[in-house]
């Protein structure tokens, strides 16, 4: 399995961490709402199909990446870095690199 | 049905063993059914036989989309052990172990049981300690444990590096000298015969694609073999579990799929006749019946249905093989393969009536549930008959989570991938 850093380019996934579901949504830390924390914690979509995760380039750049993977064939559809501007989903990407 | 005894066996073979009869019928599905099963793994199974056997629940269909055992239970590392930390892990998987104990009798099939012994090593004295505590929390509750010394241990397993020179020096190791391993494909043959002979109908090719509700309720499934209606629907999908609740409308569970990898060698000679697992990384290893040894280690870490592993774990596995056992470099690796489990967010089971009207639910077994297939159908039959617990999987709720009563053997937190 090869992820494609935006800094980085494709890369082997042993030089990445896997840091889970991206699809669930911290409350605010002020939240008193138990369902939506206990959600939080525990509740997960698991689908057989595209999945949003949190990787990690712990072995690299150590930028923290949101990818689209598809859980049935392992294909990724997008990286983008996790925080911030999803325009620089890839830079080589924009540089007309890939 | 065969009887399985030394005069049909040597009557067979004398004949050739041309006459053994299959050992289940391939019925069409009926209409309807007190009873389905959606799953043909062991778990499956096993609910079906004890539904039948003690509870003269007869009138039930297990429903399996591939064919009989193309699940977990054909793809497991096959090790069997009741070596728990937590009291309701403990009773439940001790449980387990008494009916293994009996198993070959009761189902008149020999699923080549084989109480060789589990040993954990330990590499630093904090493990120890912790293998120590364990061992005392299991004798508490009436379960054999012992620990054992380095020269113990050399005794024991001849090929082990005990002294200070190895690469991970054994400090000691904890014993379950009743545990050991099973032969998987067997426990499933052994479970669909019992059950059919009882009347159950088991259904292979035959995949669940939906559910028949009425209101809330669920009145039976849609399947690639038409409608079927029962009065009580039970799921035992293992690895599918996600998938066959979304069907249902529950689009979250405490729960995450993962690939597990497990790995043959070719045949050796006697090599190592117990179950050991390497206390510095995730690595267990035994020898099968036919020579290989059958290892393993963690899952391959990300969510996946794929049924097939990736290299990196390939190689992490082969590493801490080695780093136990140098000897075995040049022996060659026959097969490798994975199965996709349901890592729950405590590490323990799900088996409970609903989550909706007229559902059973029975999942979560991570990698550790062939040891619980007999328990895990014993509960979950008295749960289906009963529409209620028994003692022994009360505690395993699905609102535990949400409740705050988790069942948290290792301590590793709401983390899929760390159980
Ligand atoms: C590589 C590996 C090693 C393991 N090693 C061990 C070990 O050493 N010791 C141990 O205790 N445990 C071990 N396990 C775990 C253990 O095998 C499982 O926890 C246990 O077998 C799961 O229960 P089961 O047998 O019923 O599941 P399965 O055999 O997977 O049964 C579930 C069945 O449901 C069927 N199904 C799914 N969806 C549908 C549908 N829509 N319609 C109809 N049928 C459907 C599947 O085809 C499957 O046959 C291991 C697992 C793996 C993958
Ligand atoms: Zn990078």
């Amino acid at each position: 399995m090869l992820i494609t850093c935006p800094y980085c380019g494709p890369r082997d996934v042993i030089e990445f961490t896997y840091q889970g579901d991206a699809n669930r949504e911290r409350p605010n830390p002020a939240s008193q709402n138990l369902d939506a924390w206990n959600a939080y914690v525990y509740d997960r979509l698991n689908p057989a199909g595209d999945h949003n995760e949190f990787w990690q380039h712990s072995g690299g750049c150590r930028s923290h990446l949101k990818v689209v993977r598809n859980t049935l064939t392992h294909e990724i559809s997008s990286v983008a870095f996790a925080r911030g501007d999803h325009a620089s989903t890839s830079r080589r990407k924009a540089e007309g690199k890939s | 049905m065969a009887e399985y005894s030394a005069f049909s066996l040597l009557a067979n073979a004398l004949k050739g063993n041309k006459d053994w009869k299959p050992a289940w019928r391939k019925p069409d599905p009926k209409a309807s059914y007190d009873v389905i099963i959606i799953g043909g793994g062991g778990h499956g199974l096993a609910t079906a036989y004890y539904l039948a056997k003690e509870h003269g629940i007869t009138n039930v269909a297990v429903l399996e989309k591939g064919w009989l055992g193309s699940g977990n239970v054909g793809r497991n590392t096959t090790a069997v052990r009741s070596n728990y930390l937590l009291p309701a892990n403990t009773r439940f998987y001790e449980h387990s172990m008494k009916l293994w104990e009996n198993l070959s009798h009761d189902l008149n099939y020999n699923v080549m049981f084989s109480q060789r012994g589990c040993l954990n090593l330990a590499h630093t004295p904090a493990q120890f300690d912790d293998y120590a505590r364990r061992g005392n929390a299991m004798r508490h509750l009436g379960v054999d444990a012992e620990l054992m010394t380095p020269a113990e241990i050399k005794r024991l397993i001849p090929a082990l590096d005990v002294s200070d020179a190895a690469r991970f020096p054994v400090l000691g190791g904890l014993m379950q000298r009743r545990a050991g391993t099973a032969r998987h494909d067997a426990v499933a043959w052994g479970y669909a015969r019992g059950a059919d002979r009882r009347g159950v109908d088991i259904v292979e090719n035959c995949e669940v694609t939906g559910f028949l509700r009425d209101g809330d309720r669920i009145t039976g499934v849609t399947t690639s073999r038409g409608d079927i209606r029962a009065k009580k629907v039970a799921v035992a999908v293992a690895g599918s579990t996600g998938r066959v609740m979304q069907l249902a409308g529950v689009e979250t569970m405490p729960i995450e799929s993962h690939v597990l990898q497990a790995f043959v060698t070719e045949s050796l000679k006697p090599f190592i006749d117990t179950v050991v697992t390497f206390g510095m990384g995730h690595f267990y290893m035994s020898q099968s019946d036919k020579g290989g040894l059958v290892y393993g280690g963690d899952i391959d870490g990300y969510n996946s249905y794929a049924q097939r592993g990736n290299l990196p774990v390939v190689d992490e596995v082969m590493s801490e093989m080695l780093a136990l056992f140098p000897g075995l470099a040049r022996v060659r690796m026959l097969r490798s393969w994975g199965g996709v489990c349901d890592m729950s967010m405590d590490g323990s089971p799900i088996i409970t009536t609903g989550p909706l009207p007229g559902m059973y639910l029975n999942c979560g077994w991570c990698y550790g549930g062939f040891k619980a297939t007999p328990a895990s159908g014993w509960c979950f039959a008295w749960t289906i008959a009963k529409d209620q617990p028994h003692e022994f999987n009360a505690p395993f709720t699905l609102d535990r989570f949400h409740r705050g009563l988790v069942i948290d053997d290792k301590g590793q937190g709401a983390n899929p991938r760390l159980h």
